[in-house]
């Protein structure tokens, strides 16, 4: 059988999967709809919020990213598994004790405010929407490669099969998919790594492999990877470039905006006691777990085997570098994408992949005879094309793009039901129209989803320029606005209605402010985003650290001269802490 | 004990164990993994310099572990508090 006819019968198979999933689970009331009856088990609700959190980003990109960023990926790994400590310890319990449907519900309560409750869904829904549209692109990128459609229909194909779950089975039939997209997506990532990784180093385990020494040599693969990017001007792979203190930052907003998405936090609210919330985060972190450090084994492996398909002799030598006409097949298909691109600057007929700022080296690359750069390479298609670089059999290619699309629309689902949720419960029920009925709500919501998807749908295929780039600010801006009200709403008895908000705006216009001057995203950026011009050496994706700590400061400062929270409030905080 | 008491202690009970698990959380995290990884690196670990290890492997292990455990402590703290769900 064809790549891909076995692409299509195994895609085919995962959808069939996921839609028989949705009629059987389907929706019967608002409590199914928004909280899955508030019935799911901690196990399949780990599996589920796993699926949730890991997004096409993670399952295509992340790899990609570590691969060229080497040490300084290591924001991304433990940013994003160590929010889930801040989740599990200051977070979940007390969202599932409080025991209703919404973040901002919970905001709008806890505040005593409908103002607090409306900041918080435009925040909600300004994260929620320039993540979902990054999925919506994961889609259309698998299918345009493996399937050989364009992205337009792939992503008309997606939303489809979203449509149809979400809209029907609302957050119960999206519970029970995203544990069948889970183990789809799980078992894509891990079968072409241990391969890998095999091939690499002769040991199964990705994770062992990765301090191993390699196949045929003495060396271990992280010295040996080294020793082959610096030998072509990069830095070395084990030490980054970034400043201890934007490390620091970004790892910091990274790990406190994860805590603050509302599309993770409202899976908490599914499972029936506080303990059971515990638990379950503890599953979701170990279904995150095997994909993270996975991760950074296939990063690196990814990064040798390219770099010495395009190097495969000594550095310097004329002929140590790949001739063009001989490029494998996995490089015409890619670079059929547009994602690999060559450039023969200096018409030798050879690829030169090397570092072509570093100064100190200029001179010595120079001397080969080499007039810069000529392969650009996108981080997305590492990951992808990982298997087809390592020869893997025909299935495992077919694997990756079903789990690469479970990845995008496991995340896409649970970001439009946090929107849908907020615009039918916060906005229409919390605040317009308080008497409708539960029937007509339900209504509300599955139209809300409706629009959500096929909003999402445009912005997939239509991205604004900024899309790529607000996404990791999303993180930024939950950090800042979210994450700091919630914890002082369960931690801090003092903390009022004045504090919540003024810290929210704070932590929300010093955040979007700071990045709109180096990035623009609606105009040209103010300043260049170059360190010189960061405030204490911190770019715009750590921002949201000193955004966090800026929306504490002005919370507590604000709330100390103005009136305490009224009795009840107290009394709902003091509920929330105790299980019973 | 009044039932009054018995949250109050428990209350204290839970944030002594939330400061203590984020005390290493943050250990072994920003501490091992970005302030302190140039030293460690210096020390071999398989063929991991070590530093690197924690920031992309150890720590999250860690984390793992962490989360594990508070939802164990949590619910004896729960029994012996007598404040848990049936």
């Amino acid at each position: 059988m064809s790549l891909q006819a076995l692409t299509y019968l195994v895609v085919g198979a995962s959808f069939a999967l996921y839609i028989g999933i949705a009629i059987w689970s389907k929706a019967q009331n608002t409590g199914d709809f928004y909280v899955a009856g508030k019935g799911v088990h901690p196990i399949a609700n780990g599996m589920a919020t796993a699926a949730d959190w890991m997004s096409a980003a993670s399952f295509l990109s992340m790899a990609g990213l570590i691969a060229f960023l080497g040490y300084d990926g290591s924001v991304y790994l433990m940013g994003w598994t160590g929010g889930y400590v801040l989740l599990a310890l200051l977070l979940a319990p007390y969202l599932r004790k409080f025991g209703k449907y919404t973040i901002p519900e919970f905001i709008g309560e806890r505040y005593y405010s409908n103002t607090a409750r409306i900041v918080a869904v435009i925040c909600l829904i300004f994260i929620s929407f320039t993540y979902v549209a990054g999925q919506m692109r994961g889609v259309g990128i698998v299918f345009s490669r493996f399937l050989n459609v364009d992205i337009g229909t792939g992503l008309t194909v997606g939303m489809t099969i979203v449509f149809f779950y979400a809209v029907l089975g609302g957050m119960k039939g999206i519970t029970y998919t995203q544990v069948a997209q889970y183990c789809v997506l799980i078992f894509a990532y891990t079968v072409p790594a241990v391969f890998i990784s095999l091939q690499v180093t002769g040991i199964a385990v990705p994770q062992i492999a990765f301090g191993s020494e390699i196949s045929g040599g003495s060396t271990y693969l992280l010295e040996k990877l080294d020793q082959v990017v610096t030998d072509l001007g990069f830095a070395a792979y084990t030490s980054g470039t970034k400043s201890r203190i934007d490390v620091f930052c970004i790892t910091a907003a990274l790990m406190a905006g994860t805590a603050g998405l509302p599309h993770v936090l409202v899976r908490f609210f599914t499972v029936p006691k506080v303990r059971d919330a515990r638990a379950s985060a503890g599953w979701a972190l170990l279904f995150i777990a095997i994909l993270y450090t996975t991760a950074p084994a296939v990063a690196s492996m990814a990064r040798l085997n390219l770099t010495q398909t395009i190097q495969p002799g000594p550095v310097g030598a004329a002929t140590g570098n790949l001739a063009y006409d001989e490029r494998p097949q996995w490089f015409r298909n890619w670079e059929a994408t547009g994602l690999l691109r060559f450039e023969d600057r200096n018409g030798d007929g050879r690829i030169q992949y090397y570092d072509d700022s570093n100064d100190d080296r200029r001179v010595q690359f120079e001397g080969y005879g080499w007039k810069g750069n000529e392969l650009e390479v996108d981080n997305d298609i590492i990951v992808l094309a990982n298997p087809e670089i390592a020869n893997l059999p025909d299935w495992v290619i077919a694997l990756v793009a079903a789990g690469g699309i479970a990845a995008a629309l496991s995340t896409a689902a649970g970001l439009l039901l946090v929107i849908s949720a907020a615009i039918s419960h916060d906005i229409l029920k919390g605040v317009l129209m308080p008497h409708i009925s539960e029937r007509r709500e339900l209504l509300a919501g599955r139209i809300a989803a409706g629009v959500a998807i096929v909003v999402a749908g445009y912005l997939g295929y239509n991205p604004p320029g900024f899309v790529a780039q607000v996404v990791a600010f999303a993180f930024g801006l939950a950090a800042a606005s979210l994450f700091p009200v919630i914890l002082l709403g369960i931690f801090s008895v003092r903390m009022n209605k004045e504090g919540a908000i003024a810290g929210m705006l704070a932590g929300l216009i010093f955040t979007l402010g700071y990045i709109l001057t180096f990035k623009g995203v609606f105009f040209p950026p103010l300043l260049d985003n170059t360190p010189d011009h960061w405030l204490f050496g911190i770019s715009p994706e750590g921002i949201g650290f000193v955004g966090m700590l800026l929306n504490f400061g002005v919370a507590f400062s604000v709330s100390r001269v103005t009136a305490p929270p009224p009795v009840e409030v107290t009394q709902l905080v003091e509920r929330i802490r105790v299980p019973r | 004990m009044s039932r009054q008491g018995d949250v109050r202690a428990y209350w204290r009970a839970n944030l002594r164990l939330v400061g203590l698990c984020l005390a290493v959380w943050f250990l072994f995290s920003f501490g091992f993994g970005i302030l302190l990884v140039e030293p460690l690196n210096r020390i071999q670990f398989g063929g991991f310099k070590l530093g690197f290890w924690f920031a992309q492997q150890g720590s999250i292990y860690i984390f793992l572990l962490l989360v594990v455990t508070y939802a164990w402590a949590m619910a004896r703290l729960d029994r012996r508090y007598g404040v848990e769900e049936d």
